[in-house]
């Protein structure tokens, strides 16, 4: 029974997860200029992640592999604001310039 | 029916996709973008194909490394514009030469008996007596040691070709890059988190090795990438290229290889054999200076030759 539930969670959770970064890769593709690409792709993409995350979660051993999952959570973050954050911050200066 | 077949196709044609953009996009960044992108989908093919080793090792050195290698490549060409391209028989002897190992590649692939001749089950039968718990490893360290030595000797030979590059006036001083690091912005910040991780994770790769997929190519290319961050971010600068440490570092792997290859006469009675109670900690060392000369060789093969004057 608990798995059953555990199973329905996560494919619930994931699912949900890839509407999020389908989202996301429409608004990459469809929106007009860079920085409203960057919009898109980032809020999409960090919720659709954690939510797959968080999917996965029932799934995998305790602790150490929930950790690690957690720690590939954190680490994409982290990476994809700074990525985002300069790619943003190139735009603005080209567009002052 | 399962969606299986349906996933994998997909996959497949994605790969075969962005291999044609890599090679026939106009521009070079884009190209080397696709490269990447087509490196990390190889390496989930690899995942797909049950040799998470290799798949690995694709997604450090194919993706990582090799596409900061291009990266900087792309920076340097918009340097030379202008120079005069290499005449017509060269580039057409160069063309030849790609397309005659291609097609000697194709060759060999289909004139492969089937089934192919394997040791893959002698190889897993005597894992015992390497200590080893991955296949993989046991095969890279002890099985065939002496192809993963001369690989090593390959990879410093690469590096020297690359620092001959170099103008004479400048032997011996720094590399540097064809572009500014971006000091104190985002990537410093990234780089100040990502770096002690990844390192971390590169000695956990090395380490986990001997038993489960890993190992110390993907570990240590793992670890140039954090050096190559911790450059591009500003945080530190290329090391003379005849800095002596460094020199040092880059050999380490191939001496503690010949080191423990001629101890193997003293020991077993021949080169490069150990003993089986010893082959376990033996292949740790020699994974230790292994790891840590692919970091530095990998990471100073992406740096490139000395620009600056010691």
């Amino acid at each position: 029974m608990m798995t059953v539930v555990m199973a329905i969670f996560t494919i619930i959770m994931v699912s949900l997860g890839a509407l999020f970064f389908f989202a996301g890769t429409v608004g990459l593709l469809r929106f007009p200029d860079t920085l409203s690409r960057l919009h898109a792709l980032t809020k999409a993409d960090n919720l659709g992640l954690g939510l797959i995350i968080l999917g996965l979660l029932p799934q995998i051993d305790w602790p150490f592999g929930a950790l690690k999952l957690g720690l590939v959570w954190v680490l994409i973050l982290v990476a994809g604001s700074a990525a985002s954050q300069i790619v943003g911050r190139k735009v603005y200066e080209e567009d002052k310039s | 029916m399962s969606i299986a077949p349906i996933l994998f196709s997909t996959l497949a044609a994605l790969v075969v996709v962005l291999a044609a953009f890599a090679v026939f996009g106009r521009r070079h960044f884009a190209s080397v973008i696709g490269f990447v992108a087509f490196g990390l989908l190889l390496a989930l093919v690899w995942m797909i194909l049950s040799a998470p080793d290799v798949a690995l090792t694709e997604a450090a050195v194919g993706g990582g490394v090799t596409g900061a290698l291009l990266l900087c490549a792309c920076a340097r060409w918009r340097e030379i514009q202008g120079v005069p391209q290499p005449p017509i028989v060269l580039r057409i002897a160069a063309a030849g030469l790609c397309a005659a190992v291609t097609v000697g590649l194709i060759i060999v692939v289909l004139s492969l008996p089937s089934p192919p001749p394997t040791l893959a089950t002698t190889a897993w039968d005597s894992l015992d007596v390497t200590g080893m718990g991955n296949a993989v490893t046991a095969v890279l360290m002890a099985f065939r040691a002496l192809d993963t030595m001369l690989e090593k000797v390959v990879l410093l030979l690469a590096l020297i070709a690359v620092w001959s590059f170099g103008r004479d006036c400048v032997w011996g001083g720094r590399p540097d890059l064809m572009f500014l690091p971006q000091k104190n912005g985002p990537l410093t910040f990234l780089a100040k988190i990502l770096i002690p991780v990844g390192v971390l994770a590169g000695i956990y790769l090395f380490w986990v090795g001997a038993d489960k997929p890993g190992g110390a190519f993907a570990g240590g290319a793992l670890i140039a990438a954090m050096g190559l961050l911790a450059i591009f971010s500003g945080l530190i600068r290329p090391p003379s290229i005849e800095n002596l440490r460094l020199r040092w570092a880059l050999v380490l792997g191939i001496l503690v290889f010949l080191g423990v290859g001629f101890l193997g006469f003293a020991m077993v009675g021949d080169f490069l054999a150990y003993p089986s109670a010893l082959a376990k900690p033996i292949i740790v060392v020699i994974e230790i200076a292994m790891t840590l000369s692919i970091a530095f060789t990998l990471f100073m093969l992406v740096v490139g030759p000395a620009e600056k004057k010691p």
